[in-house]
């Protein structure tokens, strides 16, 4: 019996344990679109500037970070909202936006990404002639 | 508006849940209510010495918070400003997920939290608050003689 419950225990904690390596928070974000391309936010609290991932492969878009949280080793835990310490997000983008020219800042935790569209794709006002 | 920091970790929301649904069914419920995982998302822990908050708040300006530690309940107070755009603007929002607006979380400290001794930093937009122990309530190793 308590040979049993021990099994139980460790598989939990092995899954948890796992959990914690693999898993990864999804994070918020704010995806505003106007004349000159799209701007998104992301909220990545605890993310460090070398601890982010951009990544743009064919016409996907992904934000991979890792939370550098300091914490005392002492530290016995009594209250959890925030388990996991990775976040992931993909995008899909649109041909009309140029990829290579993605600018990215992070600051107070808030990565602001703006993808400019392609100039071809920019909304150009065309002068009518009269004749 | 009510809006988790993490909506899609299901596990998270899963045990939020189960923790909503036994506080409803609680006929005497502690009076200042319940936590309602909002934002910011609080990770709370403690040592032999201090309690330790850990505060998620990500694009706060430093100047908005207010962290108060006034018989036994520490609150955290502030207003995270939009990113979206003007109504009149000619933008268009796709997606709207990040909490926007003024907020304030309460919690109870133990009765050995020292409201003479808290610190709190913000870094990265992790809020983090350290509140000591008072010495007398620390462990101590008494001689015997």
């Amino acid at each position: 019996m308590d040979k049993q419950h021990e099994v139980q225990k460790t598989g939990a904690a092995r899954d948890a344990g796992a959990r914690y390596a693999s898993d990864a928070l999804t994070p918020p974000v704010d995806v505003i679109e106007d004349a000159g391309g799209i701007t998104l936010y992301a909220d990545l609290p605890g993310v460090t500037r070398d601890k982010l991932q951009l990544q743009v492969e064919a016409d996907t878009l992904t934000i991979e970070a890792e939370s550098g949280l300091a914490v005392p080793p002492d530290l016995v835990s009594s209250h959890t909202e925030v388990g996991l310490a990775r976040f992931r997000r993909a995008f899909t983008l649109s041909k009309e936006l140029d990829s290579e020219k993605v600018a990215a800042e992070l600051a107070n935790g808030v990565l602001k990404l703006r993808i400019p569209k392609a100039a071809h794709a920019q909304p150009r006002r065309i002068e009518v002639q009269v004749q | 508006m009510y809006r988790s920091l993490f909506p899609r970790d299901m596990v998270a929301e899963m045990d939020r849940l189960q923790r909503e649904m036994q506080q409803a069914f609680d006929l005497s419920p502690s009076i200042r209510g319940f936590a309602r995982n909002g934002y910011p998302a609080l990770n709370v822990g403690g040592t032999a010495s201090a309690i330790e908050i850990y505060a998620f708040a990500p694009g706060l300006d430093p100047a908005s918070l207010e962290v108060h530690l006034e018989r036994g309940l520490l609150s955290i107070a502030g207003e995270r400003k939009s990113s979206l755009p003007q109504a009149d603007s000619k933008a268009a929002v796709h997606i709207n997920e990040r909490f926007a607006g003024r907020f304030r979380r309460a919690l109870s400290m133990p009765e050995d939290a020292d409201p003479d001794g808290v610190e709190a930093r913000l870094r990265d937009g992790v809020l983090h608050i350290t509140v000591r122990r008072k010495a007398s309530a620390q462990p101590r190793r008494i001689t015997v003689q």
